[in-house]
């Protein structure tokens, strides 16, 4: 049974995107058939993540018009053969996404892929509910900050009260918290929300911990999704988000501070 | 200035605060999805009349609505400031 997988936070830029490409990814490496799906409609950047927007021709508006077939617009992935990339369009019109071809691409789609992976647009309007509307599991992705904290509790209330499962009544969509950008020195020195607070504050189960880190700009500049380099401790969390989202349970690992020298102590970084 | 940082860190951890503000917003928040969607805009609209005479801020109003065997109780809640009995031409001009 195929399942549908949307990231989705609320707020703006807190790592949907990057956690969208890296999830496919991942979830490709492991073997299955999978294809990430680029909702932010008149704001892609999916593609540039992950380095395939000069094969952009056809996307996700085209084929809910008819204009295009699924396969005419699905791009491979360069590197892995079992990974679908479904860009969004870039028309200015926000309504373009209708509920029923949606619907229609996202059950076509369950025939040949194993998972779907929807990026949602910032926000909790139109754009943000088509992508979890859908949906079987969700990632929220949440920074330790109090906005997006906040944020994240208002897209739970929207995965319980307006998604198609709680409409019709199914079981509830299974939600997986993941933090993003989190930087352990500077939850040692009180000035970030911990991963505990984060957890008491949502109450949902923690699913990965992604330690901010330069080299993610450096994967997403050169179009290489972050899962794929094995000596970034963000590609490596990334990682290990992925097994634990099929099941495996693996302990959280770089959270723990690292010991500043005195003299960046005394000058900063 | 990192050293100046380091020399007069702050003695009320930026952290703490920020979980027990988001605390207390979610807790609102929460209040405000539980009951039927017309509550946010009721709570909007009270305030509008509220307002005419007191100035008081939003989180101020709580309007619950609990079910009480076959009837429902529409429980309307409003603290008012200190300075209340300030009439509000005052409140506004300080
Ligand atoms: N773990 C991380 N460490 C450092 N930078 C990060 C990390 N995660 C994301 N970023 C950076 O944050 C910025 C926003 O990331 P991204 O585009 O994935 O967010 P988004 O939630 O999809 O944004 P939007 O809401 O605009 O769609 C990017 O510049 C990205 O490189
Ligand atoms: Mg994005």
């Amino acid at each position: 049974m195929a399942k549908v997988i949307v990231v989705t936070s609320g707020k703006g830029g807190v790592g949907k995107t990057t956690t969208s490409a890296s999830v496919a990814t991942g979830l490709a490496k492991r073997g299955y058939k999978t294809v990430v799906i680029d909702f932010d409609v008149g704001l892609r950047n999916l593609d540039l993540v992950m380095g395939c927007e000069r094969r952009v021709v056809y996307d996700f508006v085209n084929v809910i018009h008819g204009e295009a077939s699924l396969k005419q617009a699905l791009i491979r992935d360069k590197r892995l053969a079992n990974l679908d990339i479904l860009p969004a369009s870039q028309t200015r019109d926000k309504e373009a996404l209708v509920k029923e071809g949606v619907e229609r691409v996202l059950n076509e789609l369950r025939k040949t892929h194993d998972y779907i992976v929807c990026d949602s647009p910032a926000g909790i309007e139109t754009g943000a509910v088509m992508a979890l509307y859908f949906a079987d599991e969700a990632i929220v992705v949440t920074n330790p900050e109090v906005s997006s904290v906040r944020d994240s509790d208002r897209i739970l209330g929207i995965l319980s009260a307006k998604s198609k499962r709680a409409l019709d009544g199914d079981e509830p969509i299974k939600e997986h918290l993941l933090i993003t950008r989190y930087d352990p020195n500077r939850v040692s020195a009180g000035e970030m929300l911990s991963i505990d607070d984060i957890i008491e504050l949502l109450g949902i189960p923690l699913a990965g911990v992604i330690p901010e880190s330069t080299s993610v700009l450096q994967a997403s500049n050169s179009g290489v999704p972050i899962i794929h380099d094995e000596n970034s401790i963000s590609g490596l969390a990334y990682q290990d988000l992925v097994e634990r989202l099929l099941g495996e349970e693996i302990p959280i690992r770089f959270i723990t501070p690292v010991k500043k020298g005195l003299f960046k102590r005394l000058f900063g970084t | 200035m990192a050293i100046l940082d380091y020399l007069l860190r702050k003695r009320k951890k930026s952290a703490a605060v920020a979980k027990e503000r988001l605390q207390i917003i979610l807790a609102r928040e929460h209040i405000d999805r539980s009951g039927p969607d017309y509550l946010p805009e009721l709570k909007k609209d009270i305030l509008k009349v509220v307002e005419k005479y007191v100035a008081i801020d939003y989180d101020k109003i709580q309007v619950t609505i609990e079910n009480d065997g076959n009837c429902e109780i529409l429980e309307l809640n409003i603290s008012l400031p200190d300075s209340s009995t300030v009439p509000l031409t005052k409140v506004r001009k300080a």
